[in-house]
């Protein structure tokens, strides 16, 4: 749990969080335009800038009271910056024993140093001097560096943002996965909403250096005027697990809102809309784009389209430039999923709060590990 | 001594170079600090602290001596100051004197490329030490003077050259003490003086040499050692 609320002036940019509490299992993202104050709260929160003010709780420890802080060294962050900020007099395992040798008695434990080192997969890099590493491989050592620290938790400014999109792609899955094996809640910064889709469990949402509020994931999606939507417009995420692959060749998503519970329904995907290697039972989430869901009363017979989802109209909305109009679809494992009509199409059909209805999905992206 | 069948007295040499090693390790001591402090110092005032501290570039030699001649004197305030402490002694005149007076005088050659190298430190680097729970003293001298070390060997170098270099302040405050407070700078001026060019041109050559040898070193290093960062 984060609770507080911090300032901090740097130049002419002046961060003033104004009053916050949020859980801090999971991965929150900080997210706003360049300029809104993400990084500034997130050094804030760390403790690196020594001008910061004002009050910050992790969990039953102060942090921050005015302008007394607990140093940075002692409060067991994990680090990952832009740059990936490695040692350059010091060689790749030079970098990763910077950060062994300094751990204190009490945080020994957890996953072993060779054990972190395979996973972030820069075993065979350990000799090299660091100026000759590629940005995907440096942002590898930057995170196992921050792993191997045995932080309670990690926090991250836009790690991907310097790197070519392979890589990107690269480093979002061992990010990701990571996260989620070691169980460390993460603090993360980006301004991509695809990233946030897929990593984040709330959004702390950042503009003109104050939090203008903070959402589940859920949530931040399930309105039409989230910061989190691009041109694309609306988006919703689903939550579920992989199940296996069909003899048609399709991938069986089935949604589950938590992991004990019963599957709603099940998302038929083709095998071009998945390019990772295929793990049955992983959990994933499934990205859908409100424009490509249309309604239809009834359960269509003679239609080739395979994934239809009973729903229930929760809401509708009228976006307000296009005219266009968002409905809320409740599916019935809880999940929200968002169709974009014409106000045409909504008049025609004569939709209403509490109808029930059968989504159309067109396609989906799968945003899975 | 003998020099190529030329008289060549090392006693000045020999005096330079010891006054200038003092001088340099008393400075890089003293230096450091408060080039980290000038580096760091956010307040309006740092503008009147870089000048107090550059102050010995422009004023005249012989103004610095003549305040030190002052400040030093025996019956002066820090001579008393130091006598209460049981530390007494002469502090003008003599070798004592002649480092006081090239500390004050080489100060900037020491702070001012210490603190452009503070100033440049790449802080996404120096953070990262600190979240991996380095304290300041651990990260100083595991991160900061790696990531400094142009700037601390340029220091020390012109400081170094610097001291070796000169005239004015020493000549004041060490008075020219043959055997005692007499430098290269001031055998040669002594030399011509009394019209001994074979001897002053021997010293003078050296010094010649000398320079140019430091320059030629401090900017290969210049080249060599850019600070590869990311």
């Amino acid at each position: 749990m984060f609770q507080g609320n911090l300032q901090l002036k740097l130049g002419n940019f002046a961060l003033d969080s104004g009053e916050f509490a949020f859980e801090s299992s999971g991965v929150t993202v900080l997210f706003g335009r360049s300029g809104s104050g993400k990084s500034t709260l997130l050094r804030a929160m760390s403790g690196l800038d020594k001008q910061s003010h004002g009050e910050l709780r992790f969990n039953d420890e102060v942090w921050q009271s005015g302008k007394k802080a607990l140093p940075v060294e002692q409060r067991d962050i994990g680090f990952v910056f832009q740059t990936a900020a490695l040692l350059p007099n010091k060689n790749v395992q030079g970098n990763l024993d910077f950060a062994i040798k300094r751990i204190p008695k009490h945080r020994q434990h957890g996953p072993s140093t060779h054990e972190i080192i395979e996973r972030v997969g820069i075993s065979h890099l350990l000799n090299r001097p660091v100026d000759n590493l590629s940005g995907g491989e440096r942002q590898r050592v930057a995170i196992a560096r921050a792993l191997l620290t045995r932080p309670r938790l990690l926090m991250m400014d836009e790690p991907l943002s310097a790197l070519d999109w392979r890589a990107k792609s690269e480093l979002l899955l061992l990010i990701e996965s990571v996260i989620a094996d070691y169980q460390i809640p993460t603090l993360y910064i980006t301004h991509a909403p695809i990233e946030v889709e897929r990593l984040a469990n709330r959004v702390v949402f950042m503009a003109d250096g104050k939090i203008t509020s903070i959402e589940s994931l859920g949530d931040a999606t399930s309105r039409i005027d989230s910061p989190l939507f691009t041109k694309e417009g609306p988006v919703s995420v689903l939550h579920g697990q992989l199940g296996d692959i069909d003899p048609d060749g399709l991938i069986a998503f089935e949604s589950r809102q938590q992991p004990e519970s019963d599957s709603a329904f099940t998302f038929w995907l083709n095998r071009t809309e998945h390019s990772n290697p295929h793990a049955p039972g992983a959990k994933a989430r499934l990205r859908v784009l409100a424009r490509d869901v249309a309604i239809a009363l009834h359960r269509p017979e003679d239609i080739s389209m395979l994934n239809q989802i009973p729903a229930t109209i929760s809401q509708i909305e009228a976006e307000p430039q296009t005219q266009r109009q968002v409905v809320f679809l409740a599916l019935a494992d809880g999940q929200t999923l968002l169709a974009e009509l014409s106000r045409r199409s909504v008049q025609g059909l004569g939709l209403a709060i509490g109808q029930t209805v059968f989504a159309l999905v067109k396609t989906a992206a799968l945003l899975d590990r | 001594m003998q020099i190529l069948g030329y008289p060549l007295d090392v006693g000045p040499i020999l005096l330079t170079l010891e006054v200038a090693t003092i001088t340099s390790i008393v400075l890089l001591l003293i230096g450091t600090p408060i080039a980290w402090w000038l580096a760091n110092m956010r307040s309006r005032a740092r503008i009147f602290f870089e000048a107090l501290v550059a102050l010995p570039l422009v004023l005249p030699p012989t103004v610095l001596g003549f305040y030190l001649i002052i400040a030093l004197n025996p019956d002066g305030t820090l001579a008393q100051f130091l006598k209460y402490f049981g530390i007494t002694g002469q502090l003008t005149f003599n070798k004592t004197g002649l480092i006081i007076g090239s500390v004050v005088y080489s100060l900037p050659f020491t702070v001012q490329p210490i603190m452009a190298a503070f100033e440049a430190l790449p802080t996404q680097i120096v953070d990262a030490a600190r979240t991996m729970r380095a304290s300041f003293f651990d990260r100083f001298f595991t991160v900061i003077v790696p990531l400094a070390r142009q700037g601390f060997l340029v220091g020390v170098v012109l400081t170094f050259a610097h001291t070796v270099g000169e005239f004015g302040v020493v000549l004041m405050v060490g008075g020219n003490i043959e055997g005692m407070t007499r430098t290269v700078s001031i055998a040669i001026f002594d030399h011509v003086e009394s019209l001994e060019y074979t001897e002053a041109h021997i010293l003078s050559i050296l010094m010649l040499i000398f320079s140019m040898l430091v320059l030629i070193f401090v900017y290969g290093l210049n080249r060599r050692l850019q600070i590869k960062t990311g």
